[in-house]
């Protein structure tokens, strides 16, 4: 097993590897940008070491420095985590020359099923359904746009390079081409480093389901079944869950078999994500490969009891997948959703800034995956996903209570989250019944936002009073620091004080 | 202490007084059985004729509060009926001339229209670029752009005026 691990990474998924190492008995080292000194994941891991300013590509993009604090710490091994340079070939080859342990895909692996267009080329070869859409890049808009009227809009604009909905544009006509064309390709250089884009027919109301797989450096794969992420807001996940409302054993089988089948003919090892669209006749299309572990991983975690991050390390250390079976059946339901920092009443615009205060809910069948604290300044130059807030039980339904519940406890104050979205999300019907797609949210939101309140009198004037308290508290406080300022310092006030006492 | 809070569209007179480690609360003239706690700065637990609430409250930075109360949120405005600072009371835009700003702290990465030309309402004006992600700012109305007052690769405030549409 490996004695230190260096965490290329940040924010809550830092936090969640430091976890797994401290559970596994090996040392974690964090790497932090300027503004980054007092995050959540630096104060928990065992070791941190600054890698320079705060914009992502002079530091945590910066592949020297990255492996400068690896020999200089002395890591045996590297996490990349999710985004930045996880899916970069070059950091797995920068960390076989430094004698690293990757933990995550060979760098021929990710190069094959990383790339959308590659790994598409390879599922028709392993007979895996794919979306109708161009194989490779496009280098020029003009060939693009005629591709697209062959295959007919609504299509889909998607970098090579991308992931998470950046660098992708959905373009419904021939007018919003030349535009969607530009800020795809310019959100994909600024994310990853390469502009570089390819289209794809757009389905009519998609699910999206994916397969979550582990593979061993002994030729074993397995399925860990699926997760459907069908609600998103501008191609961006916000609620995912397992197993999917709509999953057969039948289906889950085949999906299964599927994404091992690709996942071996592109020799993958670690754990991975295919990710399939599913059409209304409940036929699956291959979408891409992530080659990390995602997000929402979460949400596998606890409907199968495995500890994903501590399988990944386990398979970088060698060791053979521990499970007597090829895939495995969900246990109960689990539901995830990202809180993030941005203000749902102003057009989702990330809202950055200080936590003031915040309480996080706990108690049965919660789990808090945790990028931030009370007191903390979350910096703009980041993702705004803040935090992961997990419910589980033994249906759907209890896994909704549950979550609409936590959803209730939690608060935060200083900036905005996305947590009234979801309070929203959680009692729509459409969503309860699981009758959900890829747009369905988007849809949602177009449609005029039905009044939140709850008619609840009570919290109004509680409010109300709360609002006069703290003007009054305001008010004696500004009171106090005007009468210190005009008087007498009270140091020297107390000093006379101490004075007169002892004179007898 | 005498305030008026302004909530939800609604103006409340609400009148509180130190009873000892409590506070005496009268709204709109009926005292009401409220037992209110600070927590922590900024945070309230109110009982209102028995039934429990956590309000949670902080400056906005616009001059108005924002108030989370249980799960529901509001913005309101406090004005205190001695002292009157004149605040919350900003100037209404000009019907003509409209304020572009940035709805974020970011970096403007494209300037999609130039100074003098028109522009329709919901036109896409500059890209502002924060937390990875690329928000077009829009013209609110029809109009000409009268000023732009930044460049592309520049660093912005949320609430900086960023151009003026006349």
């Amino acid at each position: 097993m490996f004695r230190k691990i260096l965490i290329a990474n940040r924010g809550e998924i830092a936090v969640r590897i430091v976890r797994a190492c401290r559970e596994l008995g090996i040392r974690s080292v964090a790497v932090f940008s300027d503004v980054d000194r007092a995050s959540l994941h630096v104060r928990l891991a065992d070791e941190a070491y600054p890698i320079g300013p705060a914009a992502p590509r002079e530091s945590y993009l910066r592949l020297d420095k990255l492996m400068d604090v690896a020999r200089r710490a002395g890591c045996d091994a590297l996490h990349p985590g999710y985004g930045f340079l996880a899916e970069n070939p070059a950091l797995p080859r920068a960390c076989e020359d430094a004698r690293v342990t990757f933990i995550g895909p060979p760098a021929e692996a990710m190069e094959t099923l990383g790339s959308k267009t590659a790994a598409r080329q390879l599922a028709r070869r392993a007979d895996v359904p794919t979306v109708p859409g161009a194989l490779d890049p496009i280098e020029k808009p003009e060939d693009a746009q005629t591709l697209a009227q062959t295959i007919g809009y609504p299509i889909l604009l998607k970098a090579v390079a991308g992931g998470g909905g950046k660098g992708m544009r959905l373009v419904e006509d021939e007018g919003q081409f030349a535009s969607a064309w530009r800020n795809a390709g310019s959100e994909a250089m600024n994310a990853f480093g390469d502009p570089r884009l390819y289209l794809e027919k757009y389905l009519a109301k998609p699910r999206h389901v994916e397969i979550q797989i582990l593979a061993d450096l002994h030729g074993r794969v397995v399925s860990l079944g699926e997760r459907e992420c069908s609600v998103q807001r501008r191609h961006q996940k916000v609620i995912e869950e397992a197993p999917s409302p709509v999953m057969t054993p039948e289906l889950r089988a085949r999906m299964g078999e599927a994404a091992v089948r690709l996942a071996r003919a592109g020799r993958y090892v670690n754990a991975g994500t295919v990710e399939f669209l599913v059409d209304e006749k409940l036929e699956f299309h291959f979408l891409e490969v992530n080659t990390r572990l995602q997000v929402e991983h979460p949400v596998t975690e606890q409907v199968t009891g495995l500890d994903l991050v501590k399988l990944q390390i386990a398979i970088a250390a060698g060791h053979r997948l521990p499970f007597a079976w090829e895939s495995i059946t969900p246990r109960g339901h689990a539901m995830e959703v990202r809180l993030y920092a941005e203000d749902p009443e102003n057009n989702f615009f990330p809202s950055p800034g200080k936590i003031l205060s915040r309480h996080a809910p706990t108690g049965p069948g919660i789990r808090l995956d945790d990028g931030v604290y009370g007191g903390w300044t979350v910096p703009t130059e980041y993702d705004p996903l803040l935090s992961k807030l997990i419910a589980w039980g033994n249906s759907r339904e209890e896994t909704i209570a549950r979550l609409r519940r936590a959803l209730e406890e939690f608060a935060m104050t200083g900036i905005k989250t996305n947590a009234p979205l979801f309070r929203r999300i959680l009692t729509e019907r459409e969503f309860l019944r699981g009758e959900i797609h890829t747009r369905w949210l988007d849809e949602l939101l177009r449609a005029p936002a039905a009044a939140l309140r709850n008619g609840n009198a009570g919290a109004e004037a509680a409010a109300v009073i709360a609002a006069a308290l703290w003007q009054a508290n305001r008010d004696a406080t500004s009171a106090e620091t005007r009468a210190g300022a005009e008087g007498d310092s009270r140091w020297k006030t107390e000093g006379r004080r101490r004075q007169l006492d002892r004179t007898p | 202490m005498k305030y008026d809070v302004s909530l939800a569209g609604k103006v409340s007179t609400v009148e509180i007084a130190r009873d000892g480690r409590q506070w005496k609360v009268m709204l709109n003239g009926q005292l009401v059985a409220a037992d209110a706690v600070e927590l922590s700065p900024g945070v309230f637990s109110i009982l209102l004729g028995g039934s429990s609430h956590e309000v949670r409250v902080s400056p906005a930075g616009d001059g108005t509060l924002r108030i989370l109360s249980g799960a529901e949120e509001f913005s309101a405005e406090v004005v205190d009926e001695r002292a009157w600072r004149g605040r919350g009371h900003r100037a209404m835009e000009t019907a003509g001339r409209q304020s572009i700003v940035a709805p974020m702290p970011g970096k403007v990465v494209r300037v999609l229209r130039k100074q003098g030309t028109t522009v329709a309402a919901g036109e896409g004006i500059l890209v502002v670029e924060a937390m990875k992600m690329q928000n077009e700012v829009q013209a609110p109305k029809r109009g000409v752009i009268q000023s732009l007052l930044v460049q592309e690769g520049q660093a912005v405030n949320a609430g900086e005026i960023l151009a003026w549409i006349e």
